[in-house]
Formats: structure tokens, C-alpha cells, sequence
């Protein structure tokens, strides 16, 4: 019961988050006011997950594997590798790190 | 649509592992495939699984998830110019907006490819669900997603993803702002809570800047 209580609660509440810019906006305008905001959102949100997912945990810091991967990545993007090939290479370092550690 | 395929590829093994972790932790075999068609946002599924698994109450696990998707609020709102038509149709159009789908449609200057974030998220949804399919039918054959890496994938995927955004002073600015507050936070708080309060601060401040811009 617990679970079904969890899964319909987190649905509804997330397909109402995802639907409030489509529904409330649709095609009109941004109000000029959340344009320039809206427009770094992107940056904002992007460096946020990158440290979250790398370092992040449940009120903790937690240095593991993903380091090395994210490290490894950085250098490929830095090589200018493709999308595919910097995923690639980041999970095998982080597998890689994992293994030997 | 290349690096779409990718991101699909990954999100597969993602969706299975969560399958996996779902079942393990008593969640059964239709309400986890339930979850991936409703919800359709890989971390705060984890989140649930992994904090009914370890005997946490309901409230917990919705209020873990619900923070951890908070964020699609502001997300949806910088999409929104690209869905038209009837209610029901930009409603439906709107659960296709997932982390990767968003970033990916990002052409760097506050714009969005309608078409690109559509076909992702069309991709992607397929990709989750199958995934999730497999998990719960049983994934331990797949191994476990760790020692696949695929936990360091992610980051250097959103990596990939920021260092083209990175335009301009105002975006490396802000993104240093957020990537310091995520960090800061971190480990004091509840996973899903420094994003959120990294992009509260961001727009806050960004909007109080311009604000006082305008008025000498």
C-alpha cells in the first residue's frame, strides 16, 4: 500500500512540475522580467548536477570512482572528443578506478 | 542524434539497474514500471527505491522525490515557448522534458530546438521504460551499474553538455555561482536540495541585478 501511496504521489506531483512551464506559459512570450534569468538557467542548473553527481550524497560529501571518471571526461572534452566518446571514456574510468581501488 | 543515442544507451542501463534496485527493495514488478511511466526522472526514482528499500517511511521517500523534481518547474518554464496547441497535447508534450532531453535541445543563448527536445525525450522515455522492463524481469544478469561506471557517466555527461553553454561572462559567472552553492551545500543537506537552492539563488540574484541596473 505504502508503494502505491509513493509512486502515485511523486507522478502527480512531477508530471504537474513538468507540465506548469507548457500549461501556465504555452506559446506565449516570457514576461521580460524571467527572460534574462531563464537565459542562464541552463549554466546554472548544468554545474550544479555535474557536482552534485560527482560528489554528491545524502548530507555528505562522498569522494569515490566518479572523480576520476568525471576527470577522465574532462580531458576528453578538452580533446574535443565527441558526446558518445567522452561518456564512454568516463564510465570505463570510473569501472577502471573502481576495480583497482 | 548521435550523442542522443548514446545518452539512450546509458539511460537503458540505468533504467534496468533501477528495475533492479526497485525489485530488492520489495517495490514488486508493475509499480516500479508504473513509476518510470509516470514520473520519468531517474534520480528521484532511485531516491525512492533505495530509501523504501532501507525500511524509510512514505513521507520520506515523497518528500526525497519531490525535492529531487522540484527543479522541473523552472525547467519547464524556460521550455515553454516551444509547446502549442490543445491543453491535453502540451501537457502530454511536457513529460518528454527530462534533464538530458532539456540540456541536449539547448542551442547555449537561452533558446531551445523544439524538434530535438521532442525526439530525445521520445527516445529517452522508450529507453527508461524498457530499461526498467528488464530490471524488474531481472537485471542481475546486466551486473551491477557501478562496476559499469555508469554513476561517473552522468557527471561528465553534464559536463560535456555545460562546457557549451559557457558563453559569454554572465554564463561562466553563473555557473560558477551554482556549481559553489551545490558544492557548499552538499553536505548538510538532503540529496536534490543544493540544485534547487542553486537555482533559487542564481535567478534571485540575477533578478535583483538587474533590477538595480535599471534603477540608478
Amino acid at each position: 500500500m505504502t508503494v502505491w501511496l509513493v509512486v502515485a504521489v511523486v507522478g502527480a506531483a512531477t508530471i504537474v512540475f513538468k507540465a506548469s512551464g507548457p500549461l501556465l506559459l504555452g506559446r506565449r512570450r516570457l514576461p521580460e522580467l524571467v527572460v534574462g534569468p531563464v537565459a542562464v538557467l541552463a549554466p546554472v542548473l548544468l554545474a550544479a548536477l555535474v557536482v552534485t553527481q560527482t560528489v554528491g550524497g545524502d548530507n555528505e560529501l562522498v569522494l569515490d570512482a566518479r572523480l576520476a571518471g568525471v576527470g577522465a571526461g574532462a580531458v576528453a572534452i578538452a580533446a574535443r572528443a565527441p558526446l558518445p566518446a567522452v561518456v564512454i571514456v568516463a564510465a570505463a574510468a570510473t569501472a577502471l578506478t573502481r576495480l583497482v581501488a | 542524434m548521435r550523442a542522443v543515442l548514446a545518452i539512450a544507451a546509458t539511460v537503458w542501463f540505468f533504467g534496468a539497474s533501477f528495475g533492479l534496485l526497485a525489485r530488492s527493495s520489495g517495490l514488486g514488478i508493475v509499480a516500479p514500471l508504473v513509476m518510470s511511466a509516470t514520473t520519468f526522472a531517474g534520480s528521484a526514482q532511485f531516491a525512492v527505491a533505495s530509501i523504501l528499500g532501507t525500511s524509510g517511511g512514505a513521507a520520506a521517500a515523497i518528500a526525497a522525490a519531490v525535492l529531487l523534481n522540484a527543479r522541473y518547474v523552472p525547467i519547464s518554464i524556460s521550455v515553454a515557448s516551444l509547446f502549442h496547441g490543445p491543453r491535453l497535447r502540451r501537457l502530454a508534450e511536457g513529460q518528454l522534458i527530462v534533464d538530458e532531453s532539456w540540456a541536449i535541445s539547448s542551442r547555449g543563448d537561452g533558446r531551445f530546438d523544439r524538434r530535438l527536445l521532442i525526439g530525445a525525450g521520445l527516445v529517452l522515455y522508450a529507453a527508461w521504460l524498457t530499461g526498467t522492463a528488464v530490471g524488474v524481469a531481472g537485471g542481475e544478469a546486466l551486473g551491477d551499474p557501478k562496476d559499469l561506471g555508469l554513476d561517473g557517466a552522468f557527471p561528465a555527461l553534464f559536463l560535456a553538455l555545460l562546457v557549451r553553454q559557457l558563453v559569454g561572462r554572465r554564463a561562466r559567472l553563473a555557473a560558477l555561482l551554482g556549481a559553489g552553492i551545490a558544492f557548499a551545500l552538499t553536505p548538510f543537506t538532503p540529496a536534490g536540495t543544493p540544485i534547487v537552492a542553486a537555482s533559487a539563488a542564481c535567478l534571485l540574484g540575477l533578478r535583483l541585478g538587474a533590477r538595480a541596473r535599471r534603477e540608478p
